[in-house]
C-alpha cells in the first residue's frame, strides 16, 4: 500500500509571528453555542462552560475541545482534515473534537478560500502551530497549578500527566488559567513519527447530518419573514438587457416584487472574482421559489445586441485559424527545435481539442442576503468571502465590518463558487426590494447557461525521434478561449534538447474561468495521449518511455526552469506499474502520468467497449501528495475526480448557438451515471513524510489521458476531440 | 389555491398551495423541511426523490394537487434516529463527498432495498443511475447499498 522514498524526521521550531499570521486573542466566552456543531461522537456530552484559547479554539470545562474550520467546504473534505491537525498538536482525542464552521473574519484567519488545491498545503504549518501554542499554554497553566516545572509534563489525549508525583489535569481544568498566560515566541511541533491524528482516516465530521438530511446548505437557509428570488438573465451571449413589462408576473399569486439590479455600475471597483457576462438582471421576488421560477415566464423583456453572437462552429474555425496562423507567444524555447526537426527520421504530429464545460455543481448558485441601512448580512455557499466581501461592500458603499459573512456547506463547488456574482446578486436584490431578508435560487437552466464556463481548447503537438526512436525535438502550440492551456515548463520539458512551447488564444464574450484543475483538465489529457502514440512510433512500451525522459531530467536535466521533481513524477510511475501488473501488451488498458496543484498521479485505467461506448472497469491510482492527512478523505477524493474526469472526458459538453447554450439542463447534458462508472479503484499513497499537498484536483487530470490511451487499445481508435463518447439520446 | 392533506413523516400537514406546485417546493419552501434537495426540477437527477407509499419518486415531478391524502417519506422521516441500515452504511462507508446528492441516493437506496432487498449489483447499478453525484462517490454509494442490502435481507 506504500513505498517509501525519503525520511524526514525531525522537529520543526517555528515562530509564533511567522506563516499564516493567527492572532491568539485570549478572551472568555461563556455561552455554549456548540449545540449545533459537529460531534465526531454524537453521544458527547457538552460542556457547561467554554473558554476561548484561541481563534481556533474552544476547550470546555469537561474536556471537549471545539477546533473553528476557516475555510470554505465544498466536498473537498478541509473541514474535517484542517481541524484534525490542529487537533494532532493540540494532543487531543479526535472523539472530544467539535467541529464548527467559522465565517469570514480576516483578523483572525488568513486565506479563507477554497481553490487551487490549496487549504491543506497552506494551512499545515499555521495549523500545526495553533494547536502546538495552545498544548504549550495548556501545559504551563498545568505547570503553575501543580507548582512543577513545565518540562516535567507530559500530555496525552487532553490529559496532561506529572508521572513523578502521580499528578493530572485534564484540560477543561486548566483551560481557563491557560487563556491569561502570553503565548510563547516558538513552539515545538511533533515529530510527524509521533501522530495519532494525522495519517489516521476519519469520518466526514458533517456525515451524520448529511444521512439525516439536516439544513446545512446555502439552499436550505431559513429566516423569518424571507422571501425567495429568481433572476432572469439575457438568453444568450452577446445580449443585454433593454426594457421589461413585469405586469403580468406581478400579479401571479405569492409574488412580492419585481426588481431590477446592476452588478457593474460605473465607476464601482471590480475583484478578481467578479467574471459574469451578464451584470443586468431582473429578479422576481416571492413567497416560494416555485412561485418566483413561474412569474418569471410571465416577464415581458425585450433584449438589445451588445455584442456579435457566437457559435461552436465559429468558436473552432476561430481556434483552428488561429494555431495554423496565428502569431503566438513563445513561452518556451530551449535548443534548436526547428533544426532538430528537420533532421529527425520521424515527425509524429497530432491535435486535440476539448469544449466548453459548465461546473453544474448539484447545488446550483444561490445566496441568502440581508441589506438593511446599516449593515448587511450574507449566507451562503462561496470559495472566496473575502473578495464577496469587497464587492458588495463597493456596490452599497458600505464599509467591510458591516458585512457579515457566513459560508455554508457546499453542495459542490469546483472553481464555479469562486466568482460570486449569485451573491451580489442576492445583495442587490434584497436593497432593490426594499431591504428584505431575500434567497436568491437559481434554477438549474439559470446555473448552467449562465456559467464561468472551462474554456474550449485546441492544442497541436509536434515531436522529432531521430533512428533510434529517442525523442529529439518537441512543439506543443496551444490556443483556447481567454487562455491557452499549455505550461510551458511543464514535463516534457527539461527531459528534451528541442523544445518549444506557445501560447496563442481567441476572446470570447462566454464566461470562462476556472474548472476543476484548471487548464490541467484539458492538457494532461492530451499530452499523455500524444505521448502514448510517440511512445508507439518509438517502439517502445509508453511506461518505459516516460521513464527514460524522467531519467534524462534526473541526471541531465535541459533548463533550469523545470517545474516538477522528476524523482517523484517517475515514483508514481513506477508504483502504478507495479501494483497494476502493467503489462506492455495489455490490450484493454491505458496509463497516464500527470503533475499539478504540487502533487503526483499516475494511473492505469482499464475498459471494455459496450457497443461503440467504452465502460471502465477499474482503476489503479498511484498519487504522491507528501503526508496524507485523513486517508479516509484523501480515498474518496482521488476516486471522484476519477470518475469526475472519465465522466466529463466522456460525455461532457456545453456547445453555443448564437450565444445561446444549447444544453440546459440535465436531459441534454450529459453527466456520469453510477452504472457508467468504475466499481473498482485502487488507490496507492506513497509515504515520504513530506509536507502534504493539493488532492481536490490533481487525480481528474491524467485520468482522462489513461482513458484515450485504454480507449486505443482497445478499439483500435485514436480519440482527439473531447467528450469521446459518441452523442446519444438521453433519458431522463 | 387549495388546501391539501398530507401525511409527511407520519405527521398529517395541511397546506394551502396551487395545484401544480410540485411536493418539492411544498416540503421545501412550506414545511421547512429542507432535506429533499432541488437539482434539476425535470426528474433527471434524482436530488429530490422521497417516499410515495414506500416508492421512489421524483418530488420535483409531482405536482401536490394529486396528491391529496397521501403519505410521504422524507429523508427527515426516513428513520427517527438516523439509523435506517440505509444511512448506518452511508455513514460506515463515508460515502459524501459535498454530500449534496446524498439525500436523494439514499431515498433511492432505501426504495430499492425495501422492494427488492436482495438486490445484485447489476440491479443496484441499474436502480441508482437516475441519481447524479457530480462529486463522483458512485463506488461509495455501490459499497454503502450492498451493506445495507446485507442488513436487511
Ligand atoms: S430535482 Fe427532481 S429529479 Fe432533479
Ligand atoms: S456528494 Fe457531491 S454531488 Fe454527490
Amino acid at each position: 500500500m506504500s513505498v517509501q522514498h525519503t525520511s524526514r524526521r525531525s522537529f520543526l521550531k517555528v515562530s509564533a509571528a511567522t506563516g499564516g499570521g493567527l492572532m491568539l486573542g485570549l478572551s472568555w466566552l461563556t455561552s455554549c453555542e456548540s449545540d449545533k456543531a459537529n460531534k465526531a461522537d454524537p453521544e458527547l456530552q457538552m460542556p457547561a462552560e467554554w473558554v476561548t484559547v484561541n481563534a481556533f479554539l474552544k476547550i470546555g470545562d469537561n474536556g471537549v475541545v471545539t477546533i473553528m474550520s476557516p475555510n470554505p467546504e465544498i466536498g473537498q473534505n478541509v473541514k474535517t482534515s484542517m481541524p484534525m491537525i490542529v487537533a494532532e498538536e493540540l494532543d487531543v482525542d479526535w472523539k472530544n473534537v467539535i467541529v464548527e464552521q467559522a465565517g469570514l473574519d480576516t483578523e483572525n484567519y488568513t486565506r479563507q478560500l477554497a481553490g487551487g488545491s490549496q487549504s491543506i498545503r497552506h494551512g499545515w504549518e499555521p495549523l500545526r502551530k495553533t494547536g502546538a501554542m495552545a498544548r504549550y499554554l495548556l501545559v504551563a497553566a498545568a505547570a503553575q497549578q501543580l507548582e512543577v516545572d513545565a518540562s516535567e509534563l507530559r500530555t496525552e489525549n487532553g490529559v496532561i500527566y506529572h508521572d513523578g508525583s502521580d499528578r493530572s489535569l485534564g484540560y477543561g481544568e486548566v483551560a481557563s488559567l491557560a487563556a491569561t498566560l502570553t503565548p510563547p515566541e516558538e513552539v515545538t511541533l511533533k515529530d510527524p513519527a509521533d501522530f495519532k491524528i494525522i495519517g489516521h482516516g476519519k469520518k466526514n465530521v458533517d456525515a451524520r447530518k448529511i444521512v439525516k438530511g439536516e439544513p446545512l446548505y446555502g439552499l436550505d437557509v431559513q429566516r423569518e419573514g424571507m422571501m425567495y428570488a429568481a433572476i432572469v438573465h439575457p438568453p444568450a451571449f452577446g445580449l443585454k438587457l433593454k426594457s421589461v413589462d413585469d405586469t403580468e408576473a406581478r400579479s401571479m399569486p405569492g409574488i412580492h416584487d419585481v426588481v431590477t439590479i446592476d452588478a457593474r455600475p460605473e465607476g464601482v471597483e471590480q475583484q478578481w472574482s467578479d467574471v459574469n457576462a451578464f451584470p443586468q438582471l431582473v429578479a422576481v421576488v416571492g413567497n416560494n421559489t416555485w412561485r418566483v421560477l413561474q412569474a418569471k415566464k410571465a416577464l415581458k423583456i425585450e433584449w438589445e445586441s451588445d455584442s456579435a453572437p457566437e457559435s461552436t462552429a465559429g468558436h473552432r474555425s476561430a481556434l483552428e485559424d488561429l494555431l495554423n496562423d496565428g502569431k503566438a507567444e513563445e513561452a518556451r524555447r530551449d535548443g534548436d527545435p526547428e533544426a532538430a526537426f528537420a533532421s529527425a527520421a520521424t515527425v509524429v504530429e497530432r491535435s486535440y481539442s476539448a469544449p466548453f464545460l459548465p461546473h453544474n455543481t448539484m447545488e446550483p448558485m444561490n445566496f441568502f442576503a440581508h441589506v438593511t441601512e446599516d449593515k448587511a448580512e450574507l449566507v451562503g455557499p462561496i470559495q472566496t468571502p473575502e473578495f464577496l466581501r469587497k464587492t458588495v461592500s463597493a456596490l452599497l458603499n458600505m464599509p467591510e465590518e458591516k458585512i457579515d459573512i457566513m459560508m455554508t456547506r457546499m453542495g459542490g463547488g469546483f472553481g464555479r463558487r469562486l466568482y460570486g456574482n449569485f451573491g451580489v446578486e442576492a445583495v442587490l436584490i434584497s436593497k432593490a426590494a426594499g431591504g428584505i431578508p431575500v434567497k436568491l435560487v437559481y434554477s438549474r437552466e439559470d446555473d448552467m447557461t449562465q456559467g464561468t464556463y472551462r474554456p474550449e481548447y485546441l492544442v497541436r503537438y509536434r515531436a522529432g525521434l531521430d533512428e533510434d526512436g529517442k525523442l529529439i525535438a518537441f512543439h506543443v502550440r496551444g490556443t483556447g478561449a481567454n487562455e491557452s492551456p499549455v505550461f510551458a515548463n511543464r514535463f516534457p520539458a527539461g527531459t528534451v534538447d528541442n523544445y518549444l512551447a506557445e501560447n496563442l488564444s481567441i476572446e470570447t464574450n462566454v464566461s470562462t474561468g476556472a474548472w476543476r484543475a484548471p487548464r490541467s483538465n484539458f492538457i494532461a489529457g492530451a499530452e499523455q495521449a500524444f505521448l502514448d502514440e510517440v511512445a508507439e512510433a518509438a517502439g517502445k512500451d509508453p511506461i518505459e518511455f516516460r521513464l527514460e525522459l524522467f531519467e534524462r531530467a534526473k541526471t541531465d536535466p535541459v533548463g533550469e526552469d523545470n517545474d516538477y521533481d522528476a524523482e517523484r513524477y517517475a515514483g508514481v510511475l513506477e508504483l502504478v506499474r507495479d501494483k497494476s501488473g502493467w503489462n506492455t501488451n495489455d490490450d484493454k488498458r491505458g496509463v497516464a502520468a500527470y503533475y499539478c496543484h504540487n502533487s503526483y498521479v499516475a494511473q492505469v485505467l482499464e475498459l471494455e467497449m459496450k457497443g461503440s461506448e467504452p465502460r471502465v472497469t477499474e482503476v489503479h491510482c498511484a498519487v504522491d501528495c507528501g503526508i496524507v492527512v485523513n486517508p479516509e478523505g484523501a480515498l474518496n477524493q482521488i476516486q471522484g475526480g476519477i470518475i469526475d474526469g472519465i465522466g466529463h472526458a466522456l460525455y461532457g459538453a456545453v456547445t453555443f448557438t448564437d450565444g445561446k447554450p444549447d444544453q440546459q439542463n440535465f436531459d441534454t447534458y450529459r453527466l456520469i451515471r453510477h452504472a457508467e462508472a468504475p466499481q473498482s479503484i485502487h488507490t496507492h499513497f506513497v509515504d515520504n513524510g513530506i509536507a502534504p499537498t493539493g488532492l481536490g484536483e490533481p487525480s481528474l487530470p491524467p485520468v482522462i489521458g489513461a482513458l484515450a490511451n485504454a480507449i486505443y487499445r482497445a478499439s483500435g481508435e485514436r480519440v482527439y476531440e473531447q467528450p469521446f463518447a459518441k452523442p446519444r439520446e438521453l433519458k431522463g | 389555491m387549495a388546501t391539501y392533506n398530507l401525511t409527511v413523516n407520519g405527521t398529517p400537514r395541511s397546506v394551502e398551495a396551487e395545484p401544480d406546485m410540485p411536493l418539492l417546493w411544498v416540503l421545501r419552501d412550506e414545511l421547512g423541511l429542507v432535506g429533499t434537495k432541488y437539482g434539476c426540477g425535470i426528474g433527471a437527477c434524482g436530488a429530490c426523490t422521497v417516499h410515495l407509499d414506500g416508492i421512489a419518486m421524483r418530488s420535483c415531478s409531482l405536482p401536490v394537487g394529486q396528491l391529496d391524502g397521501e403519505a410521504i417519506t422524507t429523508i427527515e422521516g426516513l428513520s427517527e434516529n438516523g439509523d435506517h441500515p440505509v444511512q448506518l452504511a452511508w455513514l460506515e462507508h463515508d460515502v459524501p463527498q459535498c454530500g449534496y446528492c446524498q439525500a436523494g441516493q439514499m431515498m433511492s437506496a432505501a426504495s430499492l432495498l425495501g422492494n427488492s432487498p436482495g438486490a445484485d449489483d447489476a440491479e443496484i447499478s441499474a436502480s441508482m443511475s437516475g441519481n447524479i453525484c457530480r462529486c463522483g462517490t458512485y463506488t461509495r454509494i455501490h459499497a454503502a447499498v450492498k451493506t445495507a442490502a446485507k442488513k436487511m435481507s
